[in-house]
């Protein structure tokens, strides 16, 4: 599904490196997650996937079954479906939840040739889909993520996802500020959605996350790079003993590999 | 004599010089006293300079000047006509007369029409016509309102009494290559009485047009103007309200290009628990300048008004917003909000805002700001994100901004007639 290839990246006008050569393949139907210290560059990962300006790609590759993700629009992506669950939700004054969604919902399908849905089934659609997660119908004329809580913004993404569909979904933290029945109402959510055709990056710091969402493989990212893959007893690993451990570890490593 | 004498003794030659040229329209024989009454003050203030305060950010040369070209011919073929499926009672006005031929038979309950130039040997409106105008120029002068009271060859009196379900439309056409039309209507409301007023359609090349509204206890007026599409235009218009206990007055305005368009307003809130809301949507590109200038004076007490006036500005466009909120000291329990804001969508553009308050009573809540910016990248960067393409996303923003202003007209069927306007003006500027 997803074919990261040593993608470096910077910042445009800024002479920092951020990821330094990353790889990562992701099979459709899996689900993988993404954990690593703050600063580590997983949202400019996320950011760059989804084709946010700011950053610069100088070398490597991003492809979205088999078609050159960095070369398309942000609307593109979408459209060829990459959806990113925003860590920080944008608030957007004067905009109705309700346009939002069915604008984005119609654009898609239109990009894809595919017949537009009546203002009858989306509305359906929308009030089913906001039911599962606990969305009231006074949310849903609000402004988009004007006035909500922080949970109520991580279920408004998960609602987008919900009525996109999407094949490749890119979660960046989007437990952080969760309480435990917003986690599970996200969880519940997230884990309808698993489909064998639809693959999942679940960007966390905190393995609770993950007790929810179940992973088929875990990745330990570090200034820019992929240090560690496993299974899911590398989350446990984290959570038990924080960073600090694989990091010397990794270290070590590459203090050897350099010896030798 | 000192310098500033001798610019006002120049300017006052100049005026004269103007006023000499200028015969007066013979009709309505009531308005003569009115006529000769607005052409002295006039001639005492002068015709409005550049380097007046009031005219620092406008240059009022283009409106003054003795002579303007001719404007072409204005016919629209390529789109519905403004407010189309709405009931209402149709005025027509071409090239600034009135065209019963073309208007709808005057009748209605509670609702009494007459035009200026035809309105007999006494009319009500002769307590009125020009009296608010002189009103309005203290505290500061509007010469060129003053210039209209005494030149305006038509405009609609309209008296009502009751509430009035089908909006009075005055609707404005542009047949022959006319340069100059001045218009006045006066309108008056009685107690408890409740009126919808459409304005549109474009007038000469350049024209005034000022309204003078007296609205008694309880009476309700909706004011709602679309200046669209004539690229020529040049215009100044004057709305003068008083309103009395209880009433209440809601104006908007959206302009869309224009070469220049002085909108001022000067209302009083005089009697207790009145409510008046001044709200504009402007946009343009290029030669567009447009200036809302908006004076709300509050002189009793419990009353409440509203300035909400945002303007989207691109390709060099000049947005202006003169603003003030004037609290007497009988004007307790005041609420004043005014907010002007520019979206700029690109650095050529330029908004200059100068709001004011001043307030003479001590428990008010009065609360001004005015902000200039861009679209907002993340906004924009979420919205793409989604699937939405850059131009519908930069739509959706627009509208977004002017939401505030939009939600100031009261029925539903005449803001979606709005919003379709506006998204095929930024439809034809993608
Ligand atoms: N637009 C930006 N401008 C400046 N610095 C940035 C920008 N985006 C990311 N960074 C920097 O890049 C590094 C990685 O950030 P980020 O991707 O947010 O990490 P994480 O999500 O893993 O916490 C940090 O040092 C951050 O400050
Ligand atoms: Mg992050």
């Amino acid at each position: 599904m997803l074919n990261i290839q040593n993608l470096h990246v910077k910042l445009a006008d800024e002479d920092k490196q951020i990821l330094k050569g990353l790889s990562l393949q992701i099979a459709a139907g899996s689900v993988h997650a993404i954990m690593g210290p703050n600063g580590s560059g997983k949202s400019t990962l996320s950011y760059v996937l989804a084709g946010r300006e700011g950053y610069e790609v100088t070398e490597g590759s991003a492809t979205l079954e088999g078609e050159d993700l960095l070369a398309m629009e942000p609307e593109e992506r979408a459209a060829h479906g990459l959806f990113l669950a925003f860590q920080y939700p944008v608030e957007i004054p004067g905009v109705g939840n309700m346009t939002f969604l069915r604008t984005a919902l119609n654009a898609q399908k239109k990009a894809r040739g595919e017949a537009e849905v009546s203002s009858g089934d989306f509305l359906k659609l929308v009030r089913a889909k906001a039911k599962d997660l606990k969305i009231d119908a006074e949310m849903l004329k609000r402004p988009v993520n004007v006035g909500f809580s922080g949970g109520e913004k991580k279920r408004n993404e998960i609602l987008q996802m919900a009525m996109l569909e999407p094949r490749m979904c890119i979660l960046d933290e989007t437990d952080s500020g969760l309480d435990v029945d917003a986690m599970k109402l996200v969880s519940d959510g997230v884990n309808a959605l698993r489909d064998a055709g639809r693959s999942f990056l679940v960007i966390t710091h905190y393995q609770r996350l993950l007790d929810h969402i179940r992973p088929d493989v875990v990745h330990i990212m570090a200034a820019g790079r992929i240090v560690r893959t496993g299974g899911p007893e590398l989350a446990l690993e984290v959570e038990h003993n924080g960073y600090a451990d694989i990091l010397a570890e990794v270290a070590a490593e590459a203090q050897a590999g350099a010896q030798a | 004599m000192s310098a500033r004498a001798q610019r006002q003794a120049a300017r006052l030659a100049a005026t004269a010089g103007r006023l000499a040229t200028l015969t007066l329209p013979a009709q309505p024989l009531w308005a003569a006293g009115a006529r000769a009454a607005a052409l002295q003050r006039l001639g005492a203030m002068g015709l409005p300079e550049k380097r007046d305060e009031y005219w620092r950010y406008t240059d009022p040369e283009r409106l003054t000047a003795p002579e303007t070209r001719p404007a072409e011919v204005f016919r629209i073929t390529d789109e519905r006509p403004m407010y189309e499926g709405i009931d209402r009672l149709r005025l027509v006005f071409v090239d600034g007369v009135f065209d019963p031929a073309q208007s709808d038979p005057v009748e209605g309950q509670g609702i009494e029409i007459t035009r200026l130039a035809a309105s007999g040997e006494i009319h009500w409106a002769r307590d009125l016509y020009g009296t608010l105008e002189a009103a309005g120029q203290q505290p500061v002068a509007r010469p060129l309102a003053a210039l209209n009271s005494a030149l305006a060859t038509d405009g609609a009196l309209i008296r009502v009494t009751g509430v009035v379900q089908r909006p009075v439309s005055l609707i404005y056409r542009r047949a022959s290559g006319t340069a100059d039309v001045s218009l006045h209507h006066v309108l008056r409301l009685e107690p408890g009485a409740d009126l919808t007023l459409l304005e549109n359609g474009p007038v000469g090349a350049r024209s005034s047009i000022v309204i003078e509204a007296d609205l008694a206890e309880g009476a309700v007026l909706h004011h709602v103007r679309t200046m669209g599409r004539d690229h020529q235009r040049k215009a100044i218009t004057h709305l003068f309200a008083r309103l009395g206990a209880r009433a209440r007055l809601k104006s908007f305005t959206m302009s869309m290009n224009g070469r220049l368009v002085r909108n001022e307003a000067m209302i009083w809130l005089a009697g207790e628990g009145g409510s008046a809301h001044l709200a504009g949507a402007a946009l343009g590109d290029g030669v567009f300048h447009h200036d809302d200038t908006v004076f709300i004076t509050h002189e009793a007490p419990r009353c409440e008004s509203r300035q909400v006036f945002k303007k989207v500005l691109r390709d060099g466009a000049v947005g202006v917003f003169q603003g003030k909120i004037l609290v007497h000291r009988e004007a307790q329990l005041t609420d004043g909000y005014q907010i002007s804001q520019s979206l700029l969508l690109d650095e050529n553009s330029q908004f200059l805002a100068k709001p004011e308050l001043e307030i003479y009573a001590d428990d008010v809540k009065c609360s001004h700001g005015s902000t200039s910016g861009e679209i907002d990248p993340t906004q924009m960067f979420y919205l793409r994100a989604r699937g939405i393409p850059e131009d519908e996303a930069k739509r959706l923003l627009v509208l977004a901004f002017l939401a505030e202003a939009l939600a100031e007209i009261e029925r539903a069927d005449i803001a979606e007639d709005m919003h379709l306007r506006l998204r095929r003006w930024l439809d034809k500027r993608r």
